[in-house]
C-alpha cells in the first residue's frame, strides 16, 4: 500500500505555473527524496502535500484519503522546517507538547510521549531550555522531537540540514538515516543537495521547472538518468557529456585532442532509429589510465589520447581536468595512479558504463 | 657571565593628524547638541527641583522653604484630581488604544484587500495635531450641534450623548478621544511586529493543530512581545505630557473636571504666579514618568546582558 499518492498534481499562481504534473508516489515505510535546482517546485510541492497551498488542480492521497481540501492539522503529518520553527518563547518542552496540547491529549500522556522522543534523540537534559539557548544541531533535534511526538502517517522534511554547518551537516544526515531505519515511517524530504539524497533516500525524484525528470532508485538515477539533465545534476563531479557521432551500428566517434577523430566501441548495439548525432555521456570515475591489464579486466573500457591540462587533489581521491578538442572533461583517478600536469596520457573510458543522449530532445537513448 | 640587553627601545610612532582628526570630528559634531541636552534636561531639571524648594511667587526668588510647596500642592483639591486624572486617562488610553491598535493589526495581518487603504485610514488620525482633535472632538461630544443633536435630528428626539457636559463622564470622552488619535499608531508598530514573525512558525502552529486564536495567543504574540513594551511606554510619555488634548476638548472643565497635571502647572506657573508650587507640581510629573522609565531602562540593560551571555 502507498502512504502517500500524487496524481497529476498542478500548482499556478495567476497565469504562473509552478508545478506542471506531478505523479508521485511513496510505498509506506519508503523514504523519498525530492531533489532539483532551487526554483524547481520541490518546496512548493511539499507544502502542497502538508496542506499549506492550495491545489489547483490534480488529487493528493495520503493513505486511502484524499486530502486536496483536509487542514493541515488533520492530515496526519509532520513536518520540519528549514528554519525549524522552534516557538522561541516556549521551552523546549513545551515546543514537543504544544501540538498534543492544541488536540487535548491528556497530561500523563504527553508527559510519557515526551519521555520517549526525549530518550530517543538524546536531548533529555535540554527539555527546560529555551530554543535561543540551544546550537543549531540541538534544534534540528528538538525539531526532529517536534515531530516525531505526532506518531504520524507521514514525514515531511523541507532542506532540515541547510542551515547546518558542513560537518553537523554529514553527522545529522547520518543520524537522520539511523532515525528513519528505527523508527521506519513514510518520509518525504525535499533537497537541493544531491549527495544528501542519494544518500538517504530509498527512492528519488529529480525535479527541474515544475515537473519530475526521473523518479526511481538511487543507483538507476545514477547509473540511467533518463535525460541530460538528470545526468548532470545528480553527481559531483557531474558527468561529462561529449559530443559524439555513430561511424557503424555499433561504434561512434568523438573529436580527438589532435584534432583527428577516435572510434569507441559501443559496449550493447544502438537502438533502432536512434540519432546520427549524439552525446556521450561519462561519469568521471568511468575514465581511467588505459592498461592491457585493464582491458583483459574490463573489455568495455575503450582507449583515446588526451592531454592533462589541470590536477586537483582532494586527498581521497584526484580529479584531473583533460582537453579534448574544444572540450574540457574531468576524470577521477587513484591518488597513487593520477596523472601529472602537461602529460597527454592515454584514457580508457568504460564504454559499457556510458549514457548516450540525444542532442535534440535530451533524452538518454 | 654577560648579559645582552635585549630591550630596543621603542619611540612611540607619532599620531599621524589625520587620524588625531578621525577621532576629533565626532566629538566637535556631537557637542553642541550634547552641550544642549544636559542644559535643558540635567540643569532646568535641577534648576525646577530648587525653584520647587523655594519660595517664587511671580518671579523665581531662593528663599528656601523645603517642602511647603509640595505640602500646599497636596492639600490642593483640584491637583488630586489632576493627579488621579493622569493615572486614570494614561491607564485606559494605554490600555485602550494598545487594545484596538492590536485588534486592528490583526485584522490586516489577514491579507485583507486594500490593506494600504486601510493602514492609511487608521494612521491617519495621528498626522492630525492633537489641538486639531481636541476641537474636531469638541463640536461631535457638543449637544447643541455635534452627535447628540444629529441622532436626534435623524428622529430619536431623546437620544442623549453629552459625555463633555457631565462632570463624571468628561474624562471618558477624553480618554475616547486619546483612543482614537493614537491606535493607529499602536497598529502600525504591532503590524510590523507580526510581519516580522517567521512564516514557518505559523505553518509549524497549523500542522500542530492550533486554532487561529490559539496561535496569535501562544505563538505570535508572545514573539512580539517586546513591541507591546515598547509601544507602551511611547504611549505612557504621550499621556503624562498630555496637554493640548485636554486644553481644546474640555479647556480642563466642567469645573476642575478634567484638569491634567501639565495644564495645573501651567495653570499656577504662568497664570496665577505660583512659580514655586507649580515647580513642585513639575516635579511630581517627573517622578510619575520615573516610575514608568526607569524600571524599562533597567529591563532594557538586563536583557541586553542576558542576549550577551547567551550569544
Amino acid at each position: 500500500m502507498s502512504a502517500l499518492m500524487i496524481r497529476d498534481l498542478h500548482k499556478s499562481y495567476g497565469g504562473l505555473e509552478i508545478l506542471a504534473g506531478i505523479n508521485l508516489e511513496a510505498r509506506t515505510g519508503e523514504f523519498v527524496a525530492l531533489v532539483g535546482p532551487s526554483g524547481c517546485g520541490k518546496s512548493t510541492l511539499l507544502a502542497m502535500i502538508a496542506g499549506l497551498e492550495t491545489v489547483t488542480s490534480g488529487e493528493i492521497w495520503i493513505g486511502d484519503r484524499l486530502v486536496n481540501s483536509v487542514q493541515p492539522k488533520d492530515r496526519d503529518i509532520a513536518m520540519v522546517f528549514q528554519s525549524y520553527a522552534l516557538y522561541p518563547t516556549m521551552t523546549v518542552r513545551q515546543n514537543i507538547t504544544f501540538g498534543m496540547e492544541s488536540r487535548g491529549v491528556p497530561k500523563a500522556e504527553q508527559a510519557e510521549a515526551v519521555k520517549r522522543v526525549a530518550a530517543l534523540l538524546q536531548i533529555e537534559q535540554l527539555l527546560n531550555r529555551k530554543p535561543g539557548q540551544l546550537s543549531g544541531g540541538q534544534r534540528q533535534r528538538v525539531a526532529m522531537g517536534r515531530a516525531l511526538v505526532r506518531d504520524p502517517k507521514l514525514f515531511l522534511f523541507d532542506e532540515p540540514l541547510s542551515n547546518l554547518d558542513a560537518k553537523l551537516r554529514v553527522d545529522m544526515r547520518t543520524e537522520i538515516k539511523k532515525l528513519h531505519h528505527r523508527v521506519g515511517k513514510t518520509t518525504v524530504y525535499v533537497t537541493h543537495d544531491q549527495v544528501e539524497a542519494m544518500t538517504l533516500a530509498s527512492r528519488i525524484a529529480v525535479m527541474n521547472q515544475g515537473s519530475v525528470q526521473q523518479f526511481d532508485t538511487p543507483k538507476r538515477i545514477y547509473d540511467r538518468p533518463t535525460n541530460m539533465f538528470v545526468a548532470g545534476f545528480m553527481g559531483s563531479p557531474a558527468m561529462n557529456f561529449i559530443p559524439a557521432r555513430f561511424t557503424g551500428s555499433t561504434s561512434i566517434s568523438v573529436r580527438a585532442a589532435d584534432g583527428g577523430d577516435a572510434t569507441l566501441a559501443l559496449a550493447a548495439p544502438l537502438p533502432a532509429g536512434a540519432p546520427k548525432d549524439v552525446v556521450l555521456g561519462v561519469r568521471p570515475e568511468h575514465i581511467y589510465r588505459f592498461t592491457t591489464d585493464l582491458k583483459s579486466r574490463k573489455p568495455a573500457v575503450e582507449p583515446m589520447q588526451a592531454p592533462v591540462e589541470l590536477v586537483e587533489p582532494t586527498g581521497a581521491e584526484t580529479l584531473a581536468v583533460l582537453r579534448l578538442g574544444d572540450l574540457e572533461i574531468t576524470g577521477r583517478f587513484e591518488p597513487d595512479d593520477a596523472p601529472v600536469m602537461g602529460e597527454t596520457i592515454t584514457l580508457g573510458i568504460d564504454m559499457s558504463r556510458a549514457c548516450l543522449f540525444d542532442p535534440a530532445t535530451k533524452a538518454l537513448l | 657571565m654577560s648579559t645582552r640587553d635585549l630591550t630596543v627601545p621603542v619611540t612611540a610612532p607619532a599620531t599621524p593628524w589625520r587620524q588625531r582628526l578621525g577621532t576629533i570630528v565626532p566629538i566637535l559634531v556631537l557637542a553642541p547638541s550634547l552641550a544642549a541636552s544636559f542644559v535643558y534636561v540635567f540643569v532646568f531639571t535641577l534648576w525646577t527641583l530648587y525653584l520647587s524648594l523655594s519660595s517664587s511667587s511671580l518671579m523665581p526668588t531662593y528663599g528656601f522653604v523645603g517642602l511647603d510647596n509640595y505640602a500646599s500642592l497636596w492639600a490642593n483639591r483640584r491637583w488630586n484630581i489632576a493627579y488621579t486624572n493622569l493615572f486614570l486617562f494614561s491607564g485606559f488610553y494605554i490600555v485602550g488604544s494598545m487594545a484596538i491598535g492590536l485588534l486592528l493589526a490583526i485584522l490586516i495581518d489577514q491579507r485583507v484587500r486594500g490593506e494600504a487603504v486601510w493602514r492609511t485610514i487608521f494612521l491617519y488620525p495621528l498626522a492630525v495635531s492633537f489641538i486639531v482633535t481636541g476641537t474636531v472632538w469638541s463640536w461631535l461630544y457638543n449637544p447643541v450641534d455635534g452627535i447628540q443633536a444629529f441622532v436626534r435630528g435623524l428622529g430619536w428626539a431623546d437620544f442623549s450623548f453629552a459625555l463633555t457636559a457631565n462632570r463624571n463622564t468628561a474624562i471618558y470622552a477624553v480618554i475616547i478621544t486619546g483612543i482614537w488619535q493614537s491606535s493607529g499608531f499602536a497598529m502600525a508598530l504591532f503590524l510590523a511586529g507580526l510581519r516580522s514573525v517567521d512564516p514557518d512558525l505559523i505553518k509549524a502552529a497549523q500542522i500542530d493543530g492550533a486554532s487561529v486564536s490559539r496561535t496569535y495567543r501562544k505563538v505570535i504574540l508572545p514573539t512580539i512581545a517586546p513591541i507591546f513594551l515598547a509601544v507602551a511606554v511611547i504611549q505612557i510619555q504621550f499621556a503624562i505630557k498630555t496637554f493640548d488634548l485636554v486644553a481644546a476638548l474640555t479647556r480642563g472643565g466642567p469645573g476642575v473636571s478634567t484638569t491634567f497635571p501639565a495644564i495645573y502647572v501651567y495653570d499656577l506657573m504662568f497664570q496665577r504666579g505660583q512659580i514655586g508650587e507649580g515647580a513642585a507640581a513639575a516635579m511630581m510629573m517627573l517622578a510619575a514618568l520615573a516610575v514608568v522609565l526607569v524600571p524599562y531602562s533597567v529591563w532594557i540593560v538586563w536583557r541586553r546582558r542576558a542576549e550577551g551571555r547567551n550569544g
